[in-house]
């Protein structure tokens, strides 16, 4: 008899998933369980082309609905899985129907961390995850409308880009001293601030939203340190939560995320639990070059691992071992970012940011773990190629912008 | 509109109408040309829409922005008629135009 796969989320790991399975000559059935309307598409562009309205809603999928179709997916749009039975192997789901399956892939990804402070019910006050999220922040979005940006995040940093070029005013506030400071350095961090001060943003870092008022129907963000800035919209970027309560509630091992082997393999109490596996935002998964547990919000870990999954659902075991790799565009500015930089204790930074087209290499004894790639897309090659050597680089030679990056690569 | 000829690495062309100013990476993924993935959704920032133009149009193609060479950096089977499919719009004039895709990108 044939098996059945059940994906519970419906993003880019599980559209992933979907197609590699297939690939691999998985014959058996696949039920894609998603509480969101659409198909699968693309999140990148909803904070960046889409926002802005360069992009049609339609060139947003993943894949085509005909793909879906070829490869007889059973597409369960709008339906939320909310009970497992690990042991029956059954997923109950919230339009009353039960679901078996022989593999369960946890691809359910997360969602954004709510902003908790009095009025954080305000309707101006909106989160930027999904189209729906988009459509409703449309609605705002408009020439000469104020906006308030609570977090100096990526998702907060590209929508402010976008907001400029549309004619909004924009207010970013950061409870840290810098923006980008969880993902990035300083340096970095005082080109992108300058980058957006250049442009008219007022960005207040070091100060956190105290509360959101309604004065007459308009939104005020009062900040802890007693400045009042009146919106028409809101936009909250404070980091990401992932979906793991049903998995939690199913005893599986859980722990900033679902935590899987190499395999994507989920596990209960540290012990194997055959056929349930995990990908892409939601999983906690260990990184080799790293030696450590990582959980990212990428859509090149999404797919990697997608790939890895439908190996090991296979049975063609393929430890997933990717360096990241990350991206933001905001105005003319291409971030391209390789490696998890967390722990660095030096830096080298090659050419002038000045330039607007600069590198920081990033290093944890003596190794190299990251770069960060502005308007530099040749380094970001270089770093793909070098962080996964391990092997001691000379910061001092990385920074001297006169040697080539292809000696540098050799 | 502009006829753009797929042939996959297995030999098998596929004839595809592309609408105008839409690209060829999206070309091919709207129509699950087997090959292409367009991981980054056609922001030049991942080099897996590589694709090798047939010999006979390569000069007839707008050339390269210094991003998209370098990103085929990434792309251990460049050779001189590679191109990243996501640079490439159909216009009228490419129409008939043949690509190449590979078994697999990188």
């Amino acid at each position: 008899m044939s098996e059945t796969v059940a994906i519970i989320g419906g993003g880019q790991a599980a559209a992933q998933a979907i197609a590699s399975l297939r690939q691999q000559g998985f014959d058996g059935g696949i039920v894609l369980v998603s509480g969101e309307a659409e198909l699968p598409y693309q999140r990148p562009p909803l904070s960046k082309a889409f926002l802005a309205g360069e992009l049609e809603r339609a060139r947003l999928l993943i894949k085509p609905a005909e793909f879906y179709k070829q490869a007889e997916v059973d597409a369960r749009l709008g339906v939320r899985a909310t009970g497992l039975d690990v042991a029956q192997r059954q997923l109950q789901l919230d339009d009353g129907q039960s679901l078996s399956y022989d593999h369960l892939v946890f691809a359910t990804g997360g969602r954004p961390r709510p902003l908790q402070c009095p009025g954080a019910d305000h309707p101006a006050l909106h989160y930027l995850r999904t189209l729906a999220d988009v459509d409703a922040i449309r609605e705002r979005f408009r020439p000469d409308a104020r906006m308030v940006v609570i977090g100096g995040g990526y998702i907060g940093l590209e929508v402010t880009a976008i907001a400029v070029k549309h004619g909004l005013q924009v207010t970013v506030i950061e409870a840290a001293p810098i923006v980008l400071g969880r993902v990035t350095c300083p340096e970095v961090a005082k080109f992108y601030t300058a980058l957006h001060r250049e442009a008219g943003v007022d960005i207040q870092c070091d100060t956190c939203v105290d509360r959101i008022e309604d004065e007459a129907g308009v939104a005020v963000v009062v900040t802890t340190s007693g400045e009042r800035f009146p919106a028409d919209l809101i936009i909250a970027g404070i980091g990401l939560l992932p979906n793991v309560e049903l998995a939690e509630s199913a005893g599986l091992d859980c722990d900033n995320g679902i935590v899987v082997d190499e395999y994507c393999r989920a596990s209960v109490s540290g012990a194997d639990v055959p056929g349930i596996y995990s990908i892409g935002d939601c999983a906690n998964h260990p990184s080799a070059i790293y030696q450590t547990r990582l959980r990212l919000e990428s859509v090149h870990n999404a797919i990697e691992q997608g790939k890895t999954v439908a190996a090991t659902i296979c049975g063609k075991l393929k430890a997933y071992d990717q360096v990241p790799w990350f991206w933001s565009d905001q105005y003319d500015i291409k971030l391209q970012t390789v490696g998890i930089s967390r722990g660095y204790d030096a830096i080298a930074v090659r050419g002038d940011p000045e330039s607007k087209s600069f590198a920081v290499f990033y290093f944890r004894e003596k190794r190299l773990i990251a770069v960060d790639a502005i308007n530099r897309p040749a380094e970001f090659i270089l770093a793909r190629q070098l962080i996964p050597r391990q092997v001691e680089i000379s910061p001092q030679r990385l920074s001297d912008d006169t040697i080539s990056v292809k000696e540098l690569a050799a | 509109m502009a006829k753009i000829i797929y042939v996959a690495f297995d030999g098998v062309s596929r004839d595809i109408e592309v609408e105008n100013g839409t690209n060829l990476m999206d070309g091919a993924v709207d129509n699950m040309v087997p090959g292409i993935d367009g991981d980054c959704g056609g922001a030049c920032a991942c080099a897996t829409c590589h694709v090798h133009v047939d010999p006979s149009w390569v000069n007839k193609l707008p050339p390269m922005e210094e991003l998209e060479d370098t990103m085929l950096g990434l792309v251990d089977s460049r050779d001189e008629y590679s191109r990243l499919s996501c640079q490439l719009k159909a216009s009228p004039e490419l129409e008939g135009l043949i690509v190449n895709t590979p078994h697999g990108q990188h």
